[in-house]
């Protein structure tokens, strides 16, 4: 029973990872989309933003249920950079609703775009803050009497930390690259999107190599543990071998199959990195680390989560592909407005 | 300030806007589904006009609603980790009861916004039936888990340890019902009488608007409905919260010493030091009609009750008083429109009965907030009554103030730039919609 709700947990967090990665980077993107970019972003991202965003909720809510004493540590000793994660996915769902809605291009809209872009790169960097802050070790919830400094900000201002944030955007930022290209009409608009993905693809990797060093840097030997990892090696080889077949798919563009291989490749860095951490959540100072056995919720709340679970994909799953039917790329689409 | 205070009041700002976005949510699908049905049946094209018009505004409000909910769920621990370390297994199952509707409506409504040319007419109508009653029932669902707090049920408190966890019986507990109810009603009235102040306002503008006609018509006919049925569920609420929560009755009712008969004790300003309100008018026997059904019940009193567990009678008395009011004229309001429905046409060019409806625009929201601070603060001095006070459920990080400055702040802007927003909306109506400029002849 356990296990299908950590893989339900699992599936809701590559969701929100590779969906919700692709709505953040479109707004890190956008900047460097030139000036048909913020309509092709909207007209993408509009119709599908929010069901993005709800596998968040619902891997916070099995979190919460499943796993409470997980949610509850990092509620106190991740506070701040959550609450910064906070701020940043109501201000920028706000303000890119405002400025699909709010009339006119008058002078407001330059600041719902400024502040759309602005937080969707803070966001996804704090939430890479608050993983890295997760699996670094320096979390302690039983020394009361240390400075507010050590408790609550040191877990988390750190090199390694920063490096995952940075790892975050950046794989955000070429999620969203490879899902644009599938809703561009033109080749010159396509061309655009491909040499973006090639830039962010390079620039993640590059991040995700300093997430190593950094690692190393701040006394975590995740070099050591990858290389101990079968599973990690071979989703690394994976995710190394979409590489080709990325390429060849820019110049052949079958938008399906470039989709599937991002997902995939985003899946495989989730897989790899889980393979090293299972069944830790919660890396802490003491040793005494929170797993997904020793936080488990009682036997009766995890079977009625599953129900409540399973029936909800039930009704979930499919409306997600009708939505993603409807709306599918290329689609002429009028707006609701002229 | 205290960290607990700050926790409590930045949980209470992060609530209270939510729960103005979650009543629209929750009601104006419904409006929108209502109007599109119309145009169907009549082909009329004003009703599709409405229907896109309320829909932007849906749209606007629906994103910061889903925004500030995903807060809430983060700020349950953020604020009150001791309360969701032990009531997260509890109560974790209406929350993702709740999650499911909510996807649901979230996707429903990418498919009504967005779906107008792309999709058969009834299919597209039925999308906006579908983000209706998701609403609701994801409105109905994480009330439970606010009756739960009320009426704790489903486990066994041990050593400040909750054993024994029955998820199922903790989601049915018994104030569920009552509250769900008052609350799915709240919602409707609130969203419709503000709806139907805004149209009636325009009309004013502009007699005889045939578009601004529809709109008042058929949102006051939602909130005339509503309104007229709420006090029963008052009623029936009360009655409840006399059986299991006789503390926050005393508090909500200021009734300080326990009686037999109880006076109703309308208005007037509680007074902690003589243990009495002063300046209330007393209904003699009245209260223990209303919590018992007998004129002649004994209704337990606040000096039942240790000092220390307590709720703050000032603020829980007049809460409460401004929520009944309020709720007592839109029940008036709507039954005036019930009474002379026959005849609205001729009351929707009554300059009159139109400023009353614009007057009571603002309190079904106004009401909304008011039955929450009754429901939050007369449950203090426990955040799981009976089981946990809120102070030992508060975070231990300190300075929350500072996550209560910051996050009132953004809400505050986000609230000021909604309101331009709609107004701007409003100024271009006749721009984007034809019918929006006919008048009837």
């Amino acid at each position: 029973m356990l296990q299908i709700i950590i893989l339900i947990l699992g599936v809701a967090f590559v969701l929100y990872t590779i969906l919700g990665g692709a709505d953040f980077g479109a707004g890190i993107v956008e900047t460097f989309a030139g000036r048909k970019g913020e309509k092709i972003i909207s007209k993408a991202l509009a119709p599908v933003w929010e069901a993005n965003h709800v596998w968040l909720i619902l891997a916070i809510v099995i979190l919460f249920t499943a796993f409470p004493l997980v949610y509850s540590t990092i509620s106190v000793v991740l506070h701040i950079p959550l609450m910064i994660v906070l701020i940043g996915i109501v201000l920028r769902g706000s303000f890119f609703t405002f400025r699909h809605y709010d009339i006119g291009h008058s002078g407001t809209h330059k600041y719902y775009t400024a502040v759309f872009k602005v937080s969707s790169f803070i966001t996804p960097v704090f939430l890479g803050v608050t993983l890295g802050a997760m699996i670094l070790g320096r979390v302690d919830l039983s020394d009361t009497s240390e400075s507010f400094y050590e408790q609550f900000v040191a877990p988390w201002f750190n090199w390694f930390c920063f490096a995952m944030g940075l790892f975050s955007a950046l794989l955000f930022g070429y999620i969203a690259s490879i899902f644009l290209i599938g809703e561009t009409l033109t080749p010159i608009e396509r061309f655009r999107y491909v040499r973006l993905s090639r830039v962010f693809m390079l620039l993640t990797f590059v991040a995700s190599a300093l997430v190593f060093v950094a690692a190393e840097w701040d006394g975590l030997h995740l070099f050591n543990d990858f290389f101990n990892s079968t599973a990690s090696i071979v989703a690394f080889a994976i995710v190394l071998l979409l590489v080709p077949a990325i390429f060849y798919l820019f110049n052949h563009p079958n938008i399906l199959f470039l989709r599937l291989a991002i997902g995939l490749q985003v899946a495989m860095v989730i897989v790899g990195w889980f393979a090293i951490q299972y069944p830790v959540l919660v890396v802490e100072k003491s040793g005494e680390h929170l797993t997904f056995y020793n936080t488990q919720a009682p036997p009766a709340t995890q079977y009625q989560l599953l129900i409540a679970l399973f029936v909800g994909l039930l009704f979930v799953i499919p409306a997600f592909f009708f939505l993603f039917r409807v709306f599918k790329p290329g689609d002429d689409q009028k707006p609701v407005n002229p | 300030m205290d960290d607990l205070l700050a926790a409590r009041l930045q949980m209470a700002t992060s609530l209270g806007f939510h729960i103005v976005f979650a009543c629209i949510g929750m009601t104006m699908p419904i409006l929108m589904a209502f109007s599109e049905w119309r145009w169907l049946r009549t082909n009329e094209p004003v009703y599709m006009d409405l229907a896109k018009a309320w829909s932007k505004g849906v749209a606007l409000f629906f994103a910061v609603g889903a925004v500030s909910g995903t807060v809430l769920s983060f700020e349950l621990g953020l604020l009150f980790p001791g309360f969701m370390r032990h009531a997260g297994p509890i109560i974790g199952m209406p929350f993702s009861w709740e999650g499911t509707a909510f996807f649901v409506e979230a996707i429903a409504l990418g498919i009504f916004l967005y779906g107008w040319n792309r999709l058969n007419r009834w299919v597209h109508w039925l999308s906006g039936v579908v983000v209706g009653i998701s609403g609701v029932l994801s409105g109905i669902f994480v009330v439970s888990a606010n009756s739960w707090m009320n009426s704790p049920r489903g486990f066994t408190w041990q050593n400040g340890e909750a054993t024994n966890i029955d998820p199922v019986a903790a989601m049915f507990n018994e104030a569920w019902f009552s509250q769900a109810l008052h609350m799915t009603l709240a919602a409707f009235v609130a969203t419709a009488f503000a709806v139907a102040g805004v149209h009636a306002f325009l009309l004013l503008k502009n007699p005889k608007n045939i578009f601004h006609r529809k709109a008042v018509k058929i949102a006051l006919s939602f909130g005339a409905i509503t309104a007229f049925l709420q006090p029963l569920s008052g009623d029936y609420a009360a009655k409840d919260v006399a059986d299991r929560q006789p503390a926050k009755l005393a508090a909500l009712e200021g009734l300080y010493k326990t009686s037999k008969p109880a006076d109703l004790i309308i208005g007037g300003i509680p007074n902690d030091q003589e243990e009495r309100v002063d300046y209330a008018i007393h209904i003699p026997g009245a209260l223990s009609f209303l919590a018992h059904g007998d004129f002649d019940a004994e209704v337990i009193g606040l000096d039942q009750f240790p000092k220390d567990e307590r709720p703050p009678v000032l603020i829980t008395h007049v809460a409460f008083q401004i929520m009944v009011g309020i709720g007592m004229l839109l029940a008036l309001g709507g039954l005036l429109f019930l009474l002379f429905s026959w005849r609205w046409q001729h009351l929707l060019s009554n300059k009159w009965w139109l400023w009353f409806i614009v007057l009571l625009t603002p309190l079904g929201f106004i009401a909304v907030e008011a039955g929450w601070t009754v429901t939050e603060v007369g449950r203090q001095p426990w955040i799981i009554y009976g089981v946990m006070r809120t102070k030992d459920a508060v975070s231990t990080m300190p300075g929350l103030q500072y996550s209560f400055y910051l996050i009132s702040t953004v809400y505050l802007l986000l609230t000021g730039l909604l309101v331009w927003m709609m107004r701007r909306q409003i100024e271009t109506l006749e721009e984007f919609y034809p019918s929006s400029r006919t008048s009837k002849p």
